[in-house]
Formats: C-alpha cells, sequence, structure tokens
C-alpha cells in the first residue's frame, strides 16, 4: 500500500489537472461559439455561390470550350489531397479522424497506380501523415499565426493550389476537412473542388441573362469558387476542433473527478488503517504492563 | 406591379446590408447597370465599384469588388469577395486594393481595366489612388 503522503501527492495532481482541462473545456466552449457564429455568417454566400455555379455549371459542362476547372484536364492520374487539421492537439480524435480517412483515401489511389500529392494545412495533420506518406508532401500551410480565419487565408491557400494546376501538377484536387454536426459528432469528409464538382439539384429553375457570357462568368467565377469552397472547410473545421476538443476536455475532466474520488477512498482507507494499527499498538502495549 | 425589390448584399465573411429597396445601381463588369423591380432575370459579374441602394429612408453605398450580382424580379443578391461601406474605405484599403490587382498578374490589359477601374472607384469616394 502506498505511504499517504505519496497519496496526497497524487490527488493534488489529480485536482490540478482537472482544473486545467476544465479551464480549457471553458475556454473551447466560447470559441465554438465564436466559430459557430462565423460559419453561420459565411453560409448565406456560399449557398449562393454554389447555387449560382451549379446552374452555369449545368449549361457549359458539354460546351469543347468548357473551363478547365470545370472539365477538368483530361486525366485523373494525379491527384492532389489538401488535408486541413488543426494547429493543436488535445482535441479527441478530431485530428487523427480526418487523417485516418486521408490515409485510407491515399492508399486506394496508390492501389490504383495513381500519384498522390499531398498538401498540408495545419501542423496535426503534417505529423500525423509523416511517416508514410512524407514523400508526397508539395507543401504546407501554417495557420499557427491565424486567430480567427479570414476570406484571406481560403483566398492564399487557393491561390497556392490554382497555380500548381495552372502549372499542370495535378488533375484531381480534393480537401479533407471534418464536418461540424454537433458538439459529440463531427464527419471527417472528403470533397472534390478541382474539377468543380455541384450537386445537380442546386441549380436555380429560373433562366437567367448572362452578362458577358455564361462562359466569361464561369472563367472568372471558378477559381473563386475554390476559394469559398476551402473558406467554408476552414470554417467549419474550426467549429468541429473546437467541439472535439470541448468534449473531449468534459471527458478528462469527469474522468479526471472519478479519479480523485477513487483515491480519496484509499487514502482515507489508508489513514484509518494506520489510526487502527496505532491504537492496536497502544492498547497491547498496555496490556503488556 | 410591385414597385420594390428585396436587396441582399453579402460578402463570404459576413452579411453587409438586406433591405427592401426601390432600385439598385450595381458596377457590372460590362458596364453601370441599374435594377428596379421586374427586372429580367440576370446574373452579371462584378468590377471593383461603387453600388448605390436607393430605398424607403434614403440610399446606401458600399465599395464592392470580385464576385457576381444576380438580378431577379423582386430580389437583388450582391456576393461580393470584398464589399465595405463606403465610410469606411480608407486610402490604405484602396492601395491595397490596387497592390493586389497589379500582383495579381494575368492578361496585361485586364490588370490594367482593373487598376483603372479602382482608380475610378477612388476618385469617385474622394482618394486619390497612388501609382
Amino acid at each position: 500500500m502506498p505511504n499517504l503522503k505519496d497519496l496526497k501527492n497524487r490527488i493534488n495532481s489529480v485536482k490540478s489537472t482537472r482544473k486545467i482541462t476544465k479551464a480549457m473545456q471553458m475556454v473551447a466552449a466560447a470559441k465554438l461559439r465564436r466559430a459557430q457564429e462565423a460559419a453561420e455568417q459565411a453560409r448565406p454566400y456560399a449557398e449562393r455561390f454554389n447555387a449560382v455555379m451549379a446552374g452555369l455549371a449545368q449549361s457549359t459542362r458539354d460546351s469543347p470550350t468548357a473551363p478547365r476547372l470545370l472539365a477538368g484536364t483530361g486525366s485523373d492520374q494525379t491527384h492532389l489531397l489538401v488535408v486541413m487539421t488543426a494547429e493543436r492537439g488535445l482535441c479527441g480524435g478530431f485530428n487523427s479522424s480526418i487523417a485516418k480517412l486521408t490515409r485510407s483515401h491515399a492508399e486506394k489511389l496508390r492501389r490504383e497506380g495513381k500519384t498522390v500529392k499531398i498538401l498540408t494545412v495545419g501542423k496535426k495533420g503534417r505529423e500525423a501523415l509523416k511517416r508514410d506518406w512524407s514523400a508526397s508532401f508539395v507543401g504546407h500551410v501554417d495557420l499557427g499565426a491565424v486567430k480567427r480565419i479570414g476570406y484571406a487565408n481560403a483566398q492564399e491557400i487557393a491561390q497556392d493550389v490554382l497555380s500548381r494546376f495552372d502549372a499542370g501538377d495535378f488533375d484531381v484536387a480534393t480537401i479533407f476537412f471534418s464536418r461540424f454536426q454537433s458538439v459529440i459528432s463531427q464527419v471527417p469528409t472528403a470533397q472534390q473542388v478541382i474539377p468543380a464538382s455541384f450537386e445537380e439539384d442546386a441549380a436555380p429553375s429560373t433562366l437567367y441573362d448572362y452578362e458577358p457570357s455564361e462562359e466569361a462568368i464561369l472563367t472568372d467565377l471558378l477559381p473563386r469558387g475554390v476559394a469559398t469552397q476551402m473558406f467554408s472547410a476552414l470554417l467549419e473545421n474550426a467549429a468541429s476542433e473546437q467541439g472535439a476538443r470541448m468534449s473531449a476536455m468534459d471527458n478528462a475532466t469527469r474522468n479526471a473527478g472519478d479519479m480523485i474520488d477513487r483515491l480519496t477512498i484509499v487514502y482515507n482507507r489508508s489513514r484509518q488503517a494506520k489510526i487502527t494499527s496505532e491504537l492496536i499498538e497502544i492498547i497491547s502495549g498496555a496490556e503488556a504492563l | 406591379m410591385a414597385d420594390t425589390l428585396q436587396f441582399d448584399l453579402v460578402s463570404p465573411e459576413r452579411r453587409l446590408a438586406s433591405v427592401t429597396a426601390r432600385e439598385v445601381q450595381i458596377p457590372a463588369s460590362d458596364g453601370d447597370m441599374t435594377a428596379l423591380p421586374d427586372h429580367a432575370p440576370t446574373i452579371t459579374t462584378l468590377r471593383p465599384g461603387l453600388l448605390r441602394v436607393v430605398h424607403g429612408g434614403g440610399s446606401d453605398e458600399y465599395v464592392v469588388s470580385g464576385g457576381f450580382a444576380e438580378i431577379g424580379a423582386t430580389a437583388v443578391t450582391v456576393l461580393a469577395e470584398q464589399a465595405l461601406p463606403r465610410a469606411e474605405v480608407t486610402q490604405a484599403l484602396l492601395d491595397a486594393m490596387l497592390a493586389d490587382a497589379r500582383a495579381r498578374g494575368g492578361a496585361a490589359d485586364a490588370t490594367a481595366k482593373a487598376v483603372a477601374d479602382i482608380t475610378a472607384l477612388g476618385e469617385q469616394v474622394g482618394l486619390t489612388a497612388r501609382t
């Protein structure tokens, strides 16, 4: 049985751990609210944008002069995977589930004989994929210094991806991120951004006049569409990260509480045992006289 | 015939305006256009410029750049990559927009057009675009 002093120290250390996880949980809750608000504010733009793009894409898709961002390069040999993860850990399975999805996707592509290139956004994803896929890394975007994700951040990443596309570095780009459903559920998602894919039923039913021509608008809007999709993904990811961290820290706080209870019982029991044995010593000492 | 239309101005980060308007003047890439109620459904891209909304209580002006406008019979939705109320536009912002347009590269006349648009915009809001 460990001595009382050790047990006391142990209980105190778990107590301070609980304080830390509790604080982290509350910080995550506050950040989650802000992240959710940001995601909500960005939604109208993304929704309208996608609806209009879907309409445009439908009417131009089969045209021989359709922009390459929509029609693709005609091959799907080289894939670029853009992996968006957090800059920080301690958020449950958030980072690892995105990395896992990426890994299975990349392995599938490799088995099919395709070339895989990986662009990482966020430090944790890079660390998780480093062991098996470091040869495929083509770049990294560090968002560690960014407190609040803005459209400019998404634009920068999109710019980077688009210039690689123009240089012919890849044929298909897919982004990996976590879709926020609720505090306890975040779904890792893969979404193809180049060539652009749209849900067919999102198209508006009205017939529009286009000024300038449909294709000119499409050429202008497609690169912006990539940035828009990246932006929504980043925002979803930010909300998911905070949600995951919040529930992970909630669990940790509860576990610490349980542990303190258990340790306290052991502590009390051994203190009692010590007192009892001291009493017996005194009594038997008195009897011996 | 309805004499008003629903006007929404959204940027990627937030919704800037959602009002009932009488007319909306849009800086479209092929020239300014004014949308009145019962306009034919049109989608047009934007150039950097000044967007003006006339509604019951007067008019509001916004500086927009990049994106498109969706015009319908009863509603106008402007999705601008950059959008700010006119009063918030500063010299520094205008300079940044100019630098951005120059840095973006692309076809020489496209850059020249963007620079000219931004310069004209600067004059409209009373700022001078430094070269």
